[in-house]
């Protein structure tokens, strides 16, 4: 079987499981947020928090709740980070410095999973298990909670409710991200993925060198490292490293696992919204991209190198070049994060690509509910530009699209490119992060510009090259992903107080229809646009100049 | 457009004043953009900074010049308008009844003042005595004079109008400089203009997009520098002034005060932009029955004959009867005599009563009205019980199909009049019936079916009962209808739409629709209606022609169609500058970036400068646009977004290259850019 016939048949496989679980998962995942009764280990839980599971909150007291929650947890994983060394388990880690604690926190509460530290060294198996496994759980339930409580919003008519934050916490990890990580878990065991807690191997190499070779609970984290749009390898070489994905079987379940809920939300979306055809199309929108992308990236990583086989550079011999370029097209289309080949040595196409799936706001189809409301922030941009042209206020599912409606959206577009263009920026500018740089030129540029991309944008992966544990980049990056992460969801909550109070406007041949090819497109438009007006210079330094050179 | 542009670039110069500028961001940085240019060519002189500064310059100069051609429309409006402004001299009523001569500007709210003929009416207010025709010509263009009088729906009169006969005493109801006039020239002017909702919302995300080219522009400088190559300042303005939404933000003011001024010229006065916008936004339209759907009136549509009776004999019959009749009705029957039986000329001349003819007049009690001849031939017409009646006084011989056919026009929501005749020798007979209906007006039906398609709902109000307001209702073709309608039923129905989301449309004129109208999104005064109407409304119609408020729902949507293909536009532009900018910025660094030149422009400077005058000159060709509105036809709105995105977005892709390249052409030929 040649590379070209496998590479198809993996694509044509991963769809085939994507478009199966689009539809049961999408509406498993409605039903769980609009149920009525509780499980009794949640009764527990709203028992031992002592929250009133069947009261509900407005935007301010969601908010609160999550930047509360997210606070609490940052604090609790720094201790716990920084308390690693004198807790059992140690296994001969050496600990974190102060910034890269912090870093390191601020990445996985924020569902980043950016490392600048090398996670078998850097990290003790109980702060993996304890610490990163629940922020992986818990993270991505934040940003699934935010996305329900707007999809509510849109949904209700002239209320001032939005949801209850510790409820759709709890049963987002309870009934969702538990049940199929465990059925991942077990999948990935069977694939080869490791779950042990046996002391380090020392071992002597072919070469003769010594050689240590760490166990640890790999597979229950690997399994949420994906679904949760986490992306935080047990091993420094994330999914590139044996023990996290051993053979294609394993690698295609692990796309799979990223892609799939990101996906089935928009499923989730039309079934909470009351029209389904809404559902399919951002669901097209988001699959027209990501298919681009994981186009784009292959073409340009079979015809990049001179070799026959394409561009092997960094890539694992076990996954080739498609399941490679797949893997990191998906990766950065859903804020993941997680490797299975290193990006810095992508061809400058192939890598601006990967960049360019971050800078489009991660939503291709972007994160776990980040990318579903970043979606519903381009269609309503889409709205309001296009929805004049039909000689409407514009509006959106009923919901008019007024000054605070706009306020909302333009500062939630506005923000990710400020963090990028500002911080890479000053990188460039100033002499000591210059320094840490490995690469130079428009090769080095692209490698500063992808670290601040993927930190504002909460994907977590790296361009590798960038030496970023120093307090520059610790402190800087911590900032992106911190600022990246919640201002966008405070701004998404207050746009989803303002859209429940509103009643609904009634849908008639005057209303610009929202679900037909021509909206997909334009939303397409829209979104590339946008994107590519405000990166344009900066991808012309970097990649560009480096392919046209 | 070139000599409006000429006589308006003074004012286009006095508006670049930085506290004009201001209120308009994006114009505002290119202002700021300007300043520093201008510096910088100073103090480094070249033919290139120059020429960037000063098409720098003339893109502010060409928003100013957008905003005030709209301007100058409102302004020779409102100067026709100041001229009927004079001062007047009142008769101001003293308590004690005398008259004392004040100056018109004196006379405030609860003033009495006496008007006669001749004579021209110091201020708005309310007849409270006496009926008068009046001049209203000056508001509304409209020679001929209407009569007001005291009480009822036309008490209200205007300041600045004359009175042509008569005596009336008027009660003033407005502060001096706050009449309807005044308003009036407020508005059109634009004085009082303020952003409408939708306006902000755009300029916020214009200012959103101009915030997000400002940092990636700012960012260029340290990854130039990294990349071993500043870029001048003068470059970057140049980019930044590009990128940012200029088009649109320069046309934005225009494109609402041309806006107004379209309903203006149809003798619609809007009272804020905001009911303009929500014109564009109405899902249900409610539309009296009486006057706006159906001529109001009932009119004879059919003559239908009984027994033995030809139709002939029937109309013969119904015109001697109607002859008299001065009443639509009765006039209409007679011309359906002449048009279908060519029965006498059509008109109600009083041949017969020349043979010694007596008519009878139609009375409340008899219900009837007719003709008694000379040779003893009686004629009667009129409502069904009641023509029965009289011949039952000589035999009660009705045939069955009569009452069939009473009962059946009754069904279809008509007015039967029974027609017999009583001969010389005293036999009475029963003719036939006479059809009348409430006639629709002509085309109303396909109106209709544009607003359908434009996904309004049309909702006929009538005070008539369910059954002639069905019959009328299918007929005309609109989607609802209210039948035995009083002014609270008409208030509930508002709410319940807008409770529905839905935004109403209305029109009205008396004093029980001012409720109704302040309740509805947009309520539009006949300016033949009371004040109270008037002040409840938030726009009037000066010809009283409520079919208008179709007109104005089809301005409302072409505003803001425009506002968004020019938006639209503006951003699509960006695509080709930036094939111009970027490489020419960047190609001696990066000489492969030569292949994003695909316009092949002669030289840096040249690519750049032409992308600037490109962008100054697309906001003068875009003028006429954006004051005629983009074509607007009605459709549902997928067909709408298909066509405007084709025209406004790809054409905003493309334009640019081909406008670039052919001023590329120009420029690249000026010393100093090689």
């Amino acid at each position: 079987m040649s590379d070209t016939v496998a590479g198809l048949l993996t694509i044509a496989l991963l769809v085939a499981l994507l478009a199966a679980a689009w539809h049961p998962l999408g509406a498993w995942i409605a039903r769980v947020f609009s149920d009525g009764r509780h499980w009794r280990v949640e009764r527990l839980v709203y028992r031992a928090v002592r929250v009133d599971p069947d009261s509900e909150q407005g935007w301010r007291a969601y908010a609160t709740s999550v930047v509360a929650f997210s606070v609490v947890g940052l604090v609790l994983l720094f201790a716990l980070i920084v308390a690693q060394t004198h807790l059992p388990l140690r296994q001969g880690s050496a600990g974190m410095g102060l910034t890269t604690a912090v870093n390191t926190a601020i990445s996985f509460v924020t569902n980043t999973n950016w490392q600048s530290y090398a996670g078998e060294v850097g990290m003790t198996p109980i702060v993996q298990t304890v610490g990163l496994t629940v922020q992986n759980f818990v993270s991505a339930a934040v940003g699934l909670a935010v996305a329900v409580a707007l999809m509510r919003a849109i949904a209700r008519r002239g209320e001032g409710v939005i949801g209850n934050f510790w409820v759709d916490l709890v049963r987002g990890v309870v009934r969702i991200l538990l049940p199929v990580a465990f059925v991942g878990a077990v999948l990935l065991l069977a694939g080869g993925v490791i779950q042990n807690l046996s002391a380090p191997t020392t071992v002597t190499g072919v070469s003769g060198v010594e050689q240590v070779i760490r166990g640890g609970l790999v597979a229950s984290q690997e399994a949420i490292k994906e679904l949760g749009t986490n992306g935080g390898g047990y091993f420094n070489a994330n999914s590139a490293h044996p023990f996290e994905n051993p053979n294609p079987a394993t690698n295609l379940l692990e796309i799979f696992l990223l892609l799939v809920i990101p996906f089935a939300l928009t499923r989730t979306f039309g079934l909470m919204v009351g029209d389904r055809r809404q559902g399919w199309a951002l669901a097209g929108f988001a699959g027209l991209l990501w298919g681009t992308g994981v186009a784009l990236v292959t073409w340009a990583e079979v015809h990049a190198a001179s070799a026959a086989t394409g561009s092997m550079e960094g890539k694992e011999q076990r996954f080739g070049v498609w399941a490679s370029a797949l893997f990191a097209a998906s990766t950065t289309g859903t804020s993941t994060g997680a490797v299975n080949s290193m990006h810095e040595s992508y061809s400058p196409l192939g890598g601006g690509v990967l960049l360019g799936n971050m800078v489009l706001g991660e939503i291709s189809p972007g994160g776990v509910g980040s990318g579903l409301y970043g979606i519903v922030i381009v269609a309503l941009l889409a709205v309001f530009v296009a929805g004049l042209m039909v000689g409407r206020t514009p509006e959106y599912l009923g919901k008019t699209i007024g000054r605070r409606e706009m306020t909302c959206a333009a500062t939630y577009i506005l923000v990710m490119p400020v963090l990028v263009l500002a911080f890479t920026g000053l990188s460039l500018a100033l002499d000591g992060p210059r320094s840490t740089m490995l690469a130079s030129g428009p090769h080095g540029l692209t490698e500063v510009m992808y670290a601040y991309a993927s930190a504002s944008n909460n994907n977590g992966s790296a361009f590798a090259g960038l030496t970023a544990d120093n307090p520059w980049y610790n402190l800087t990056l911590g900032a992106c992903m911190l600022i990246g992460r919640f201002l966008p969801m405070l701004l998404v909550l207050r746009l989803a107080g303002l859209l429940v109070e509103q009643q609904s406007r009634p849908a008639t041949t005057g209303t610009m229809p929202t679900h037909t090819p021509l909206f997909v497109g334009l939303l397409t438009g829209i979104a590339v646009v946008v994107a590519g007006l405000t990166f344009f210079p900066a991808l012309a330094l970097g990649p560009i100049a480096e392919a046209l050179s | 457009m070139t000599t409006s542009l000429r006589g308006v670039l003074p004012q286009a110069f006095l508006k670049l004043d930085p506290r004009h500028v201001v209120r308009a961001p994006v114009i505002f940085v290119v202002w700021v953009g300007s300043a520093l240019t201008t510096a910088l060519a100073v103090i480094h002189p070249s033919v290139f900074a120059w020429a960037v500064a000063i098409w720098l310059w003339a893109t502010v100069v060409f928003a100013n010049a957008a905003e005030a051609v709209a301007e100058g429309r409102g302004k020779a409006q409102a100067a026709s308008l100041r001229a009927t402004k004079r001062d007047t001299t009142a008769r101001r009523l003293g308590p004690d009844g005398r008259e004392e001569l004040v100056p018109g500007s004196e006379l405030t709210v609860g003033d009495t003042v006496v008007v006669a003929a001749g004579e021209v009416i110091p201020g708005d207010g309310e007849i409270v005595d006496g009926v008068a025709t009046v001049d209203e010509s000056a508001i509304t263009g409209e020679s001929a004079p209407v009569v007001r009088e005291s009480g009822g729906d036309r008490s209200a009169v205007t300041g600045g109008t004359t009175v042509l006969s008569d005596r009336i005493v008027v009660r003033i109801t407005t502060r001096p400089g706050e009449s309807f006039i005044d308003r009036m020239i407020a508005l059109v002017e634009g004085a009082e203009r303020q952003k409408t909702p939708n306006e902000i919302a755009l300029t916020i995300l214009l200012t959103t997009l101009t915030i997000v080219f400002l940092v990636t522009v700012m960012a260029i400088q340290p990854f130039a520098a990294y990349s071993g190559q500043t870029q001048p300042v003068v470059v970057l303005v140049a980019l930044l002034v590009c990128l940012i939404p200029t088009t649109i933000g320069a046309l934005l003011s225009a494109i609402g005060i041309a806006g107004m001024d379209r309903l203006v010229q149809r003798n619609v006065l809007a009272m804020s932009g905001r009911a303009v916008e929500a014109a564009g936004d109405v899902s249900t339209l409610l539309l009296d029955k009486t006057g706006t759907i159906t001529f109001g009136n009932r009119q004879a549509t059919e003559l239908v004959p009984v027994g033995s009776v030809t139709g002939r004999e029937l109309a013969q019959a119904a015109h001697l009867s109607s002859l008299a009749d001065a009443t639509p009705e009765g006039k209409s029957i007679v011309a359906l005599a002449h048009e279908r039986y060519a029965v006498g000329d059509g008109t109600s001349a009083d041949a017969p009563a020349a043979a010694g003819a007596e008519f009878v007049e139609f009375s409340a009690t008899t219900r009837m009205s007719g003709v008694d001849l000379a040779d003893g031939t009686r004629v009667r017409k009129g409502a069904a019980s009641a023509v029965r009646a009289w011949v039952c006084e000589a035999g009660c011989d009705v045939p069955t199909q009569v009452g069939e056919l009473v009962e059946a026009i009754s069904q279809r929501g008509g007015t039967p009049l029974v027609v017999a005749r009583q001969d010389v020798g005293g036999d009475v007979q029963v003719l036939g019936v006479v059809h009348l209906k409430d006639v629709v007006k002509p085309g109303m039906r396909e109106r209709f079916d544009v607003m359908r398609a434009m996904g309004i709902r049309t909702v006929m109000i009538t005070g008539d009962n369910k059954l002639t307001a069905a019959s009328i209702a299918a007929e005309a073709g609109v989607d609802d209808f209210l039948a035995e309608a009083t002014p609270e039923d008409k208030m509930r129905l508002i709410k319940a739409e807008q409770e529905g989301g839905r935004l109403v449309a209305m029109t009205g004129d008396g004093t029980n629709d001012a409720p109704a109208l302040a309740q509805a999104d947009v309520g539009v005064a006949m300016n033949s209606g009371t004040s109270a109407a008037k002040e409840a409304g938030n726009m009037v119609d000066l010809d009283s022609d409520p079919t208008k408020l179709i007109e104005v729902v089809e301005i409302g949507k072409q505003l803001l169609i425009t506002r968004g293909a020019l938006t639209t536009f503006s951003i699509a532009n960006d695509i080709a500058k930036y094939f111009a900018i970027i490489p020419a910025m960047f190609v001696v660094l990066f000489p492969g970036l030569d292949a994003l030149n695909i316009m092949r422009l002669a030289s840096p400077q040249s690519a750049m400068l032409s992308a600037v005058i490109f962008n100054a000159l697309v906001i003068v060709a875009l003028i006429p646009l954006a004051l005629k509105g983009v074509r607007y036809t009605p459709a549902g709105a997928a067909a709408l977004l298909r066509r405007n995105l084709l025209v406004y977005g790809l054409g905003g892709v493309v334009a640019p290259f081909i406008g670039i390249k052919l001023i590329d052409l120009l420029v690249s030929h000026l010393p100093g850019l090689a």
